[in-house]
């Protein structure tokens, strides 16, 4: 017998404190309910155009300080003392742009965790957090800062009930995507624009960071049979594949569309078939890397990548064999359809398994923290800043690995001070709270009694329901 | 050592004093003008007998053994008690009557837990969660005109209630307290991923030292001043201080707890400057702990108290408790010190003496279900 508050944590995102005692039922029939329920739409998202927008208007606006310095700069510089020289004064229309698209992001932030307190569909809205890690992209760059959230909004959520090939193509094509990993810089040295630097003597040409990462990260994995030769050919078929409206970048001029929207540019494109992994995919402009990536959606390596990954999240950091191999059928016989990989999912028993729990990463602590104390509104900076000090920046994992998906990773002396930290600032925060009560109501079978004990000896409500928060029990799912 | 007798004999005791005048007219409620009134809630039951030691009671140094040891290099304030070492500002504005010490005192509260007798000294009733608002709220309604602030980052008990209150706190992660540090770390010891990984971070922590602490508490005073100071600034005020549970390693986590709350009173006297002039201080806890020392280097929970009344605008430079003494069968339930005066009592007639408030009035909308 499943105890619900393990299934609220294992497979949702914690139980909801003011949810009181409601019963979910079920648990394996409750998650499975959520597929046909979720709602991929979110309110409040800054539009893909104002982004692109706003960053094509801060490459203008540096484009244009650089030259105002160049002219403004007297010739009497020189004679200045090093004390009187303005240290590299930065445009206040640049520092505001800086500013606008910080913000941008942390409402984004904003709008992912309002969503997974409220989510009537949390089973879902886990899935969705680990497809955007899945397809990390990372908002550290000037062109992804605006962007990283949206791949999340746009191509994700939208595809999570539905193909795995879909949510890739619509990944890849995303803007923050295409910036992220390079794709918009790449030239097909053949291709019409290609040839023209060429001429001009020009240093420009391929960039294969995309083609690699689709391989080893986000659809084969590493390692399984694919080589350098098939990396350079699927660079050449994603040649063309750019983002519309950002002024910038190669042949900006030819590329066409609504700002920040994908799109195919032929003069970019290096022309003739490809051949990747054996197989030929004749020219056919921005279909040929979409046939390709169709290919890798349905490839058994995919398959199991994917299953693999899946029940490390949901079983264990060593992946169960026996789990895998169901997933992988599942992802395999329904051309990975991923409702039929989830069900499988819910019906593995090592998912189950209430004494071999995961260690919460700090987003999920955080989630489970606020959903704990009953929180349903939370101010974006402050949220921004405190997953900034447990280590786990929203959509900034260190690489296009995305962030690491087991104990190892998460549990450290230094980020268990900071998990201690965190909860007394979310205790202090949550108002009128009893630990007392609520610890039955999160942890259920699971809470121990040196907790309980611990919780009704504190020294007050507010030490009480920090103890709570980052005690052993909280600290896993 | 004064006796409280005396003092009500004498009329020297000021807080009294005043509301048993009957040629004071009181007005229904007060312009709260230059005023101002803080408050600092000690949680976790602050240990009195060590923070203001009965060094005079014969019973004192049998109960408390080595976790006295601290008390030699005290101030001596008279023939009984003696003053923590690390209170050494306090123990200046002592001396420059500014600080009144009040010992034995304790709220209606007779149990032993800290979030019912936390929830009775914020609400004010004579039972915990009888009453779901806080006395200094109740307070500012008879204030006309004036803020009230929390330096937290939500509003506690004693603040919430019908008059708007602000609160406000640094926006950086806080230290997490010595006292949820070393309840952590009985909590993962049984734990075999989380006990080693806690060691070695309290380890790395000792390393890095904690000064932190008293720099925080003055800062916290500093900023209670800032939020005090102007015209426009608030007229009161609350600071939470934690960490005042001292079951074990007593003496050292005291020394640090005192010289946090010394700095932060030395810092919000100087940030207030001349406003100190208008200013009075309560510290409280919840309850005090118990006379003799337990086996782990601690005292566990008890029940008389000791209050501090501090500020410009108090009549301080003495210790005022009817002293019932640490002799076996002078004690609470045999164990704690036995309260001789009630906090309500106190509280009212220091806000109603320094406010210009009616007491009787004061005290039925401060601590309603108080029998007249």
């Amino acid at each position: 017998m499943t105890s619900p508050t393990f299934a609220e944590s294992r497979f949702g995102l914690g139980p909801r404190g003011d949810d009181g005692t409601v019963s979910i039922g079920d648990p394996r029939s409750w998650a499975v309910a959520q597929i046909a329920r979720f709602q991929p739409a979110i309110a409040n998202l800054p539009s893909r155009a104002a982004i692109a927008t706003e960053l094509a208007d801060f490459y203008e606006l540096r484009r244009t300080a650089k030259a105002d310095a160049r002219q403004e700069s007297p010739p009497s510089v020189a004679m200045m003392s090093k004390a009187a020289m303005p240290k590299a004064a930065v445009d206040p229309a640049i520092k505001a742009a800086r500013r606008e698209a910080r913000d941008g992001y942390a409402r984004l932030v904003g709008a992912r965790l309002a969503s997974a307190l409220s989510t009537p569909t949390p089973f879902l809205e886990r899935i969705t957090h680990f497809w955007a890690n899945h397809f990390a992209v990372s908002a550290q760059k000037v062109t992804t800062v605006g962007f990283a959230g949206l791949l999340e909004m746009e191509a994700v959520r939208p595809h999570v009930t539905g193909r795995f090939g879909d949510m890739l193509l619509a990944a890849e094509q995303h803007p923050a995507m295409l910036f992220y990993l390079d794709q918009a810089q790449s030239i097909g040295p053949n291709s019409a624009l290609g040839q023209r630097a060429a001429a001009r003597g020009a240093n420009r040409g391929l960039n294969e960071n995309l083609a690699r990462e689709i391989l080893e990260l986000h659809t084969l994995g590493v390692r399984t049979g694919y080589d350098q030769a098939d990396v350079t050919e699927f660079a050449r078929a994603l040649t063309g594949w750019t983002v519309a409206g950002v002024g910038r970048g190669p042949g900006a001029r030819f590329v066409t569309g609504n700002p920040g929207d994908f799109s195919f540019v032929d003069a970019l494109h290096e022309p003739g078939a490809r051949t990747i992994l054996g197989r030929r995919f004749a020219e056919g402009g921005e279909g040929q890397a979409r046939a390709v990536l169709e290919m890798l959606a349905v490839h058994p390596a995919t398959a199991r990548h994917v299953a693999t990954k899946l029940s490390r999240h949901f079983a264990a950091d060593d992946p169960p064999p026996a789990m895998v191999a169901r997933l992988e059928r599942a992802f395999l016989s329904s051309g990975g359809d991923l409702p039929t990989v989830y069900r499988a999912l819910i019906a593995s028993p090592e998912a189950w398994d209430e004494t071999q729990p995961k260690f919460r990463s700090p987003w999920d602590w955080t989630v489970a923290s606020l959903r704990a104390v009953g929180t349903r509104e939370v101010q974006p900076l402050p949220a921004v800043a405190l997953l900034n000090q447990l280590g786990q920046p929203v959509w900034m994992p260190p690489s296009p690995a995305g962030w690491d998906d087991d104990a190892a990773s998460w549990a450290g002396p230094d980020a268990l001070v900071r998990r201690v930290e965190a909860a007394q600032r979310i205790a202090e925060r949550a108002n009128a709270v009893d630990a007392r009560s609520l610890a039955p109501v999160l942890l259920g079978a699971q809470l121990a009694p040196a907790t309980a004990t611990a919780i009704a000896r504190a020294e007050s409500p507010t030490t009480g329901l920090a103890l709570l928060l980052a005690s052993p029990e909280m600290l896993r799912r | 050592m004064f006796n409280r007798r005396k003092f009500l004999a004498n009329g020297v005791l000021a807080v009294s004093a005043a509301c048993l005048n009957p040629h004071l007219a009181f007005a229904a409620g007060a312009e709260s003008g230059d005023k101002r009134f803080v408050f600092i809630i000690q949680r976790g039951a602050a240990d009195g007998l060590a923070i203001l030691a009965p060094t005079g009671d014969p019973a004192y140094a049998g109960l408390r053994g080595d976790l006295a040891a601290d008390i030699a290099t005290g101030t001596k304030l008279d023939s009984m008690f003696t003053l923590h070492p690390a209170l050494a500002q306090t123990a200046k504005l002592y001396a420059a009557k500014e600080a009144l010490l009040v010992h034995a005192v304790a709220s209606p509260y007779r149990d032993r837990s800290h979030f019912d007798g936390q929830n009775v000294l914020e609400s004010g009733g004579l039972a915990a969660y009888r009453i779901k608002d806080g006395w200094i709220n109740r307070l500012l309604g008879e204030l006309h005109g004036g803020k009230a602030v929390a330096l937290s980052p939500t509003v506690p008990l004693a603040l919430r209630g019908a008059v708007p209150v602000e609160s406000y706190a640094p926006s950086n992660l806080p230290d997490a307290s010595d006292d949820l540090l070393i309840r952590i770390g009985d909590l993962y010891a049984q734990d075999r991923q989380l006990g080693p990984l806690w060691n070695q971070a309290l380890a790395a922590r000792a390393k890095a030292g904690d000064s932190g602490d008293a720099k925080g508490a003055a800062a916290a005073g500093t900023l209670a001043a800032r939020l005090l100071g102007g015209p426009d600034g608030a007229r009161v005020a609350m600071i939470e201080t934690n960490g005042w549970d001292t079951h074990n390693g007593q003496r050292g986590r005291l020394t640090a707890q005192l010289t946090g709350l010394d700095s932060l009173l030395s810092a919000l006297k100087s940030g207030l400057g001349p406003a100190w002039r208008d200013t009075m201080v309560i510290v409280a806890t919840e309850f005090g702990r118990t006379a003799r020392a337990n086996g782990t280097g601690g005292t566990d929970h008890g029940t008389g108290a000791l209050a501090m009344i501090l500020g410009g605008a108090v009549t301080g430079g003495r210790v005022m408790a009817d002293w019932p003494g640490l002799a076996p069968q002078a004690l609470y339930d045999g164990r704690d010190l036995k309260p001789t005066m009630d906090l309500d009592v106190l509280i009212t007639d220091s806000l109603a003496r320094h406010f210009g408030l009616d007491p009787i009035r004061t005290s039925s909308i401060l601590f309603p279900d108080r029998r007249a």
